[in-house]
């Protein structure tokens, strides 16, 4: 196969010189403008090697002139945020509780960085309003189990409960049930109190005496954190029992399960993932939702 | 074209030229892509607190897998400030250096899931992957409450880890032939589980419902781990080489 350029007589191009059976190919030019634009690639290719981190060598990689990170520039990103926002919020963290309530502007900052704060972290627990879920406390019901001052809802929302966390709250009702502390028997007895006493529930087949026997193993075995009268200790997260908002439920079944082998909740410590005037700030959130003391 | 010095057409009509060149051309383009992995152990940056997953873990990790919650929830925070403000610390490639393969994936129907653990207690995952609405009631999250209802298979756990090693991960001779014990132990309440946090420290201890391990806790326990190995508040933490 002898190479023979012609020029095609119909487009002025020349053939690429092949024939395959008196087939002829034309040899057309690349149009200029792409050519063009592609070389103009190439170079641009070669600036960016030079000015941008581009090849990796034995112990690192070509850094570029221009020193280029994307992790310096989200860290300067978000420090410049942090900045701009520590024009006021420097003072949420620096001012008592008191001060920011009398303070509109600041009262306003952490209003707002409470309500975005809660919405992505706490939530999903305490639900929208802080309307609670079985298992985790009813925030807007001021039925509190650690305490509902804002000083308290610091403390609580900084140092999570059963966190782990160094000065967590943390608080373990025995398991009367599964360590013998208390007989079955003993139990439905106390349940039986319980029900009565505090829960408000009309039990049609609890005898008076199992009632009254219950009433004694309560004031022996439970009393002396969940009061007398049912009305829960703070300083140990003892639930208020005389009430009508139940942390797990209002049954008599859940008081048996709970007195057996008790559920204790855990609230993971978030000084790890937010800053003081973070945590004030919900805080704040957290007291105006109704519960607030 | 080239009816002049050296032309295509030599090489198109000699085989064995043809070959030899199209083998050096092509190979240009697999020596930049591949020569430099040669030197990938001095160019993965070094983090302190990186360890290989638990036994438990890493069962969780193949139910993760499993399940595809890979498909709508992704393990990259990337170096966004939005992202870096709502989930945390951006993703360090050391982080997932123990995943075979990495779970970062591109799809974020739900949040991501790079820092999720120790975020929530071990009862909201439970309850809410048993019952997503009923924690998060506008979630479109499919119910999981089958893995509570199943038995962990685990038996073949030690061979798990033997066969991670082949592909990097440092699992010791110690931590496989203990691989069942340090399964069960993370899963069982009241186990004694000192070994089990000296050779997995952070690993954490999941509920259990006291007779059998489920696939759940071993979800649990995997997603409780997520993000929580390196600590960033230690400055030293992060040492990339350069």
């Amino acid at each position: 196969m002898a190479l023979n350029i012609e020029r095609d007589e119909h487009t002025g191009t020349d053939t690429t010189g092949h024939e395959w059976d008196g087939l002829k190919e034309l040899n057309t030019p690349l149009p200029k403008w792409w050519l063009y634009t592609w070389l103009a690639c190439i170079l641009w290719a070669l600036v960016y090697f030079v000015f941008f981190p581009s090849f990796p060598y034995g112990k690192g990689y070509i850094h570029g002139l221009l020193g280029a990170s994307s992790r310096n520039d989200v860290m300067a990103d978000v420090k410049g945020f942090a900045a701009e926002r520590n024009a006021v919020m420097s003072k949420v963290a620096a001012a008592s509780f008191d001060d920011i309530r009398k303070n509109p502007e600041l009262l306003a900052a952490a209003q707002t960085a409470g309500r975005i704060t809660f919405a992505n972290n706490c939530q999903p627990c305490h639900g929208a309003g802080g309307a609670g879920n079985p298992g985790f406390p009813a925030l807007a019901a001021g039925s509190w189990l650690w305490g509902g001052k804002l000083e308290d809802i610091q403390q609580t929302i900084t140092h999570g409960i059963r966190s782990g966390d160094d000065a967590a709250r943390d608080s373990q009702m025995p398991k009367f049930g599964t360590d013998g502390l208390l007989k079955p028997e003993e139990i439905q007895q106390v349940a039986d109190y319980v029900s009565t006493a505090f829960f408000g529930l009309a039990l049609k087949d609890a005898a008076p005496a199992s009632i009254a026997a219950g009433k004694d193993i309560f004031a022996a075995n439970c009393a002396s954190c969940h009061g007398d009268n049912g009305e829960g200790n703070r300083d140990v997260g003892a639930p208020r029992l005389a009430s009508k908002i139940h942390l797990y439920g209002g049954t008599r079944d859940l008081i048996v399960r709970q007195v057996t082998s008790p559920h204790m909740g855990v609230m993971p410590n978030w000084n790890g993932r937010l800053d003081t005037a973070t945590i004030k700030s919900v805080a704040i959130y957290v007291h105006d939702l109704g519960g607030g003391e | 074209m080239a009816s002049r010095g050296f032309s295509h057409a030599t090489i198109e009509r000699n085989a064995f030229l043809l070959i030899i060149l199209a083998i050096l051309t092509i190979s240009i383009g697999g020596l930049v892509q591949i020569v430099p992995l040669f030197t990938i152990e001095t160019t993965v940056e070094h983090v302190k607190g990186v360890r290989p997953y638990s036994p438990l873990e890493q069962a969780g990790r193949d139910i993760y897998v499993r399940e595809g919650c890979y498909l709508c929830h992704s393990q990259m925070i990337r170096s966004l400030r939005d992202e870096v403000e709502r989930y945390g610390h951006y993703s360090l490639a050391a982080e997932s250096m123990y995943d075979h393969p990495f779970q970062w994936g591109s799809k974020r129907t739900g949040p991501d899931l790079a820092r999720v653990g120790g975020k929530y207690s071990n009862d909201w995952h439970y309850g809410h992957l048993i019952h997503p609405q009923s924690l998060v009631p506008e979630s479109i999250m499919p119910s999981y409450r089958f893995l509570a209802e199943t038995p962990l298979k685990y038996d073949n756990i030690a061979e798990k880890l033997k066969t991670l090693r082949i592909v990097g991960v440092p699992y010791t001779d110690e931590e496989v032939a203990q691989a069942k014990a340090d399964l069960e132990a993370q899963a069982t309440p009241g186990a004694d589980t000192d070994a089990l946090m000296k050779r997995y420290p952070k690993a954490n201890l999941v509920p259990g419902n006291g007779h059998e391990v489920t696939e759940l806790d071993a979800l649990v326990a995997y997603l409780q781990v997520l993000g929580t190995m390196v600590d960033f508040t230690d400055p030293s933490a992060e040492n990339p080489q350069q």
